[in-house]
């Protein structure tokens, strides 16, 4: 037992030393790529590691450490990350890190002047060697054979060859899958001259287009002008103001949340979505609850035959995964082929347009949410009127009062109470039913003359979402700039939430 | 039965029952529509509640068995759904066991152990699971985009990605935990200290497998949670063979390429298993609450 007990003794500090050099080496790797934030991430999360499994202070935190760092990285950093995201000008014309932008720019090539040579590949074993062809004397090089399955920048010598190399030559489909790394080589032509891949099947002298100087700025090669870094448009600049592509990434301070107030084409669709999302939120609770609260009353009248099978049945909606049931949905709606509209034309007459008009829209969704949600409210509530004393029926019977008395004047005033905090998180859930309005409408019928692509139907997740995945701009910051509005909102709500919980609770005790 | 019985009172059971059965209606009818479409021919077809002709199209283009086309080659279905479905599967019991171990960790020192922030960080996580990850979704983009630059396996369009994100979302889990293990009497692992066991001996030892049931209803509940998680995936996973079945179930019903009765299958196939395996688990669920509330 002696030999185990000195053994782990060591072990341990041996093995933390260990991970510690090698998590290290790992930050050191990462933060040579340039990914310097996702670094600084990874070295904290190292450092906390290992004083919280080294100092015997911490030890309650070795249990908290995994799930709380989980939840802090995944969760809380994000939420954070979308605030900072916000105040800049993240988007798809500002896309790059300055540090990407600057080294995708003097990456850039231009073609000099000098011969041009077509170009193709000759299999040698596993290796491939490049064979040049003046395009205008049809003399013929080759280099020796070289690896293509990595890219690497390097310079090869070219010698002339004869007229033809044995093999097969390389077909297109591998040409343009290898095309990376051979854009990285650089071939030196018996006449000193250095060339480059300029086409898929051609190499010619080609020079690089941008040149680094010591302030920052880049003097572009074939012209002698001078580029400068403008960090508050998020582009490198002429001198006469015209903006060298790509873009990158830079802070706009409060520009966008000004956008949102003061821009009409921001602050109209932002408004008018804002409005729909409270109104749509707050009458799917009405209707679910009151539907909910109605079949519960009724489940839970002892007169009624068959209840639980009622219950299995009308309990089903929530069972069911909420991505198939909301598509279900879409198609039996679907305008022409809808089950829905085939037998409202057959009975009626009628083929509502419920995808391309938006009060029909509107009111397809709130059916659909409404479908969804009442079982939930239906089982709370009839957990809550079994709790509620029967003697105050008997004594409302004894008065004469009947069952529309008793519902409105015991049932609802009783259970309303407690159930407020679940309202107001069902409130706060729909407010941000992001999968109810994206699979079911898209947030379509689109709002017309708006700049930015805005829906009828999009709540203000919905309409992030379109305005950063789905625009042609991918308007990130701005986005992110209302998602942040819309976490002061959640927490707004949150707070209302909490104090009616309290409020509950106090009144239990 | 205290409350006075009046002559109304049958009417009012029929028209209850009208009214119940009505509803049962509603709520039956896209589901009974779902599996007439699955078995119909055509994907514009429109016909009655029972087809006329039972045609299993639909089942084999869900199970990607190639079908005889109009000009007589075999094509293979082009939505490769029960690679979706394992995909679901895969990341789901990924996720759920990592977050099985995030949270019963965390939830063992909440329950047992004194530290500072210990009330700070209870309420913290409460407030967290309060804000939705859906506001989120573009740093999170943002974020496995940048991650991939560097780790390719954890950047987008990975399942790893995935279990990453869905790792964060333990705050619920921990708390439902933490209120299990409350019920525990602590003298039991008490014991086992004096006895001479560490305290990750007195957790793993004595205080989980007490904890069975909880593990079980917690581990059901982060796997249907990943299951049905949309935003998520839908942002995160682009290439058709990793898609999981939520991200990749809207596929169908695409304006251009209409596959209704496909749909129809696929959503069968895929939802039909979860939902009795939810319904199971909210009865085991209500159980193994209250039996573990009953043991305090």
């Amino acid at each position: 037992m002696s030999m185990p007990q000195a053994l782990k003794r060591f072990l341990h500090p041996a093995l933390m030393i260990l991970l510690g050099l090698a998590g290290l080496y790992i930050v050191t790797l990462v933060y040579a790529t340039g990914e310097s934030l996702l670094a600084c991430v990874m070295l904290v999360t190292l450092a906390c590691f290992v004083w919280i499994y080294t100092s015997p202070k911490t030890y309650a935190y070795r249990y908290l450490f995994p799930g709380i760092g989980a939840a802090l990285i995944f969760v809380v950093f994000p939420m954070l990350y979308t605030v900072r995201i916000g105040f800049t000008n993240y988007s798809s014309k500002n896309l790059l890190t300055f540090k990407r932008a600057t080294q995708y720019l003097l990456e850039e090539t231009y073609r000099a002047e000098g011969a041009t040579y077509n170009s193709s590949l000759y299999p040698e074993g596993s290796r491939w060697r490049l064979r040049l062809e003046d395009a205008d004397s049809g003399a013929a090089f080759a280099t020796d054979p070289l690896d293509l399955s990595a890219e690497k920048h390097l310079t090869l010598k070219a010698s002339p060859s004869p007229a033809s190399l044995p093999g097969e030559e390389m077909a297109m489909k591998d040409l343009i899958d290898r095309q990376a790394a051979l854009k990285a080589i650089t071939v030196q032509m018996p006449d000193g001259a250095l060339v480059r891949m300029t086409g898929l099947r051609e190499f010619a002298p080609s020079r690089l287009q941008y040149a680094r100087n010591p302030d920052g700025s880049l003097t572009n090669n074939q012209d002698h002008s001078v580029i400068r870094p403008n960090l508050k448009s998020g582009f490198y600049e002429t001198s006469d103001g015209e903006q060298v592509q790509p873009g990158f990434q830079v802070d706009i301070g409060w520009k966008h949340y000004v956008d949102i107030l003061k821009d009409p084409g921001v602050r109209e669709p932002f408004g008018q979505i804002f409005i729909w999302t409270i109104t749509f939120a707050a009458l799917t609770v009405v209707f679910a609850t009151s539907l909910g609260m109605l079949l519960a009353v009724l489940l839970n009248w002892e007169s009624l035959r068959f209840r639980s099978v009622y219950r299995l049945l009308l309990f089903l909606p929530y069972a069911i995964p909420g991505f198939i049931s909301i598509l279900v949905f879409k198609g039996l709606f679907n305008n022409n082929l809808g089950e829905i509209n085939i037998v409202l034309s057959s009975l009626f007459g009628i083929k509502p347009a419920w995808f391309s008009d938006p009060f029909l829209a509107k009111t397809m969704i709130l059916i659909v949410n409404t479908w969804l949600g009442f079982p939930y409210m239906m089982v709370v509530c009839m957990g809550l009127i079994k709790a509620i004393p029967q003697d105050l029926y008997e004594a409302s019977a004894v008065a004469g009062a009947g069952p529309i008395t008793n519902f409105f004047k015991i049932t609802v005033p009783l259970i309303i109470k407690p159930m407020t905090p679940l309202l107001i998180s069902s409130f706060a859930f729909n407010f941000n039913n992001f999968v109810l309005i994206s699979l079911l409408t898209g947030g379509r019928p689109d709002i017309l003359n708006t700049s930015l692509s805005a829906g009828t139907t999009d709540i203000l997740a919905t309409f992030t979402y379109r305005i950063a995945f789905e625009g042609e701009g991918q308007q990130f910051g701005l986005a992110a700039a209302i998602s942040t509005l819309i976490f002061l909102m959640v927490a707004v709500i949150s707070i209302v939430q909490i104090r009616a919980t309290k409020i509950t609770q106090d009144d239990k005790r | 039965m205290a409350i006075v019985i009046d002559k109304s009172q049958r009417w009012r059971v029929f028209a209850a029952h009208l009214f119940l059965i009505v509803l049962c209606a509603l709520v039956i009818f896209p589901l009974l529509m779902v599996i007439s479409i699955s078995l119909r021919p055509g994907n514009f077809a429109t016909g009655k509640l029972i087809p006329e002709t039972i045609s299993l199209e639909h089942w084999r283009f869900a199970l990607g068995i190639p079908s005889m086309g109009p000009d007589g080659q075999m094509i293979k279905p082009d939505l490769p759904v029960l690679l979706w479905l394992w995909n679901s599967v895969k990341v789901a019991t990924i996720s759920a066991t990592v977050a099985l171990f995030l949270s019963t960790t965390a939830a063992y020192a909440f329950a047992r152990m004194k530290f500072a922030g210990k009330k700070a960080a209870l309420l913290g996580l409460m407030l967290m699971q309060m804000f939705p990850t859906v506001l989120a979704l573009i740093a999170i983009h943002a974020i496995f985009s940048r991650i991939g630059h560097v780790f390719p396996l954890f950047g987008v369009d990975s399942h790893w990605a995935l279990v990453l994100a869905y790792s964060g979302g333990i705050a619920l889990h921990i708390w439902t935990i933490k209120g299990f293990y409350e019920t525990i009497p602590g003298e039991i692992e008490e014991a086992a200290t004096v006895d001479g066991a560490t305290p990750w001996q007195a957790f793993w030892r004595v205080l989980l497998p007490m904890s069975l049931p909880i593990l079980m209803v917690i581990f059901l509940l982060a796997f249907i949670g990943a299951i049905i998680e949309y935003p998520q995936a839908s942002v995160l996973l682009r290439s058709q063979d990793k898609l999981t079945m939520a991200a990749g179930m809207k596929q169908f019903l695409y304006a251009q390429k209409y596959l209704w009765g496909d749909f129809a299958a696929a959503a069968i196939l895929s939802g039909l298993p979860i939902s009795i395996v939810f319904i199971l688990a909210q009865r085991w669920m209500i159980s193994g609450l209250t039996s573990g509330a009953n043991k305090g």
